[in-house]
């Protein structure tokens, strides 16, 4: 299947979770952050949310500072 | 009620009609807390502070450093070594003297942080560090107290209003405490307008919450990317494990 990751579409196996999707995309454990269609997935969520075909993928850091 | 000085120095937002005197009056009645004299804070007060709100509560245990004077314009190099709470109030008075402004100066830990909010119409969190954020995200929801959380880092700025009573996720369904990143402004560096433009966003929506005028845009995460120039809203649902706004909170 087809995902749209931040802008650019990229092949992955059918029936990914978020989690598989952030390991296959080699993203660090720490400091990444996950929306599906423009809608934040909460770390909780990451395993159990499978992705389908044409989702729009915003990966995003974690910003604490200021 | 406004006063003649109160009619000449607020006149530009007088002739607003979606802030009138009405609005202006709601600003004067407002008290407002500030965590956080940094980058965000200092902006965001500076800004609040010249709107008239009439109490600002401000709370940040840091003095100021010569690393801080690229990005906090309320300091100066005669305020290095000082508190930046006091320093801010000080500064503030001069901006604006008709207000009442109370500095804090200490970073407020759980207990001193739930009795201040409970005292205060809006929140702004303009810390720097994970752990005050979920301190201070757990405490607004507990009292229901609306929350505008600012943050930014090299040429990244992030954005996000939270108000306890509407059905949006919070801070803890955007992020779990152990997502935090092993870096700070201190380590990775800011870019200084980045974080400015963060915290002018904050001044803007409470100014807007206060006032009543516009739509504030609760439950969205706003992503600025300074490098492209561009702003990014994403939804937040209610995460329905979270502990503090979730279904079964657990403080
Ligand atoms: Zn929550």
């Amino acid at each position: 299947m087809q995902l749209i990751i931040n802008d650019t579409p990229q092949q992955f196996a059918q029936g990914l979770t978020v989690s598989e999707l952030l390991e296959a995309l080699k993203q660090p454990a720490l400091g990444v952050a996950v929306a599906v269609n423009a809608q934040v997935v909460s770390k909780s969520q990451w395993s159990q949310t499978r992705l389908q075909d044409a989702d729009r993928i915003t990966l995003f850091k974690v910003v604490a500072g200021g | 009620m406004l006063n003649d000085q109160d009619f000449m120095r607020y006149s530009r937002h007088l002739m607003l009609e979606d802030i009138e005197e009405a609005g202006q009056q709601r600003l004067k009645q407002a008290k407002v807390l500030i965590i956080g004299l940094g980058g965000l804070g200092s902006v965001a007060a500076h800004y609040l502070a010249g709107a008239g709100v009439g109490k600002l509560l401000l709370a940040d245990g840091d003095k100021v450093d010569v690393t801080n004077l690229h990005r906090q314009p309320l300091f100066d190099s005669f305020s290095i070594g000082y508190n930046k709470a006091e320093q801010a109030k000080r500064r503030l008075a001069c901006i604006n003297p008709h207000i009442d402004i109370e500095a804090f100066e200490q970073n407020l830990d759980a207990s001193n942080l739930a009795v201040q909010i409970s005292h205060c119409q809006l929140v702004l969190d303009c810390t720097d560090n994970m752990a005050s954020r979920q301190a201070i995200n757990a405490a607004c929801y507990q009292a229901g107290v609306p929350l505008l959380v600012g943050a930014a880092i090299r040429f990244e700025g992030q954005f996000l209003a939270l108000e306890p009573a509407q059905s949006h996720g919070c801070y803890r369904c955007l992020y779990h405490p152990e997502q935090s990143p092993p870096m700070n402004c201190a380590n990775s560096g800011v870019v200084g307008p980045v974080v400015g433009i963060v915290g002018l966003m904050q001044a803007l929506e409470a100014i807007k919450y206060l006032t009543g005028a516009g739509n504030v845009p609760f439950g969205q995460l706003k992503l600025f990317d300074a490098k492209v120039h561009q702003w990014q809203s994403l939804g937040l649902n209610k995460d329905p494990h979270c502990p503090v706004c979730g279904d079964q909170p657990c403080n």
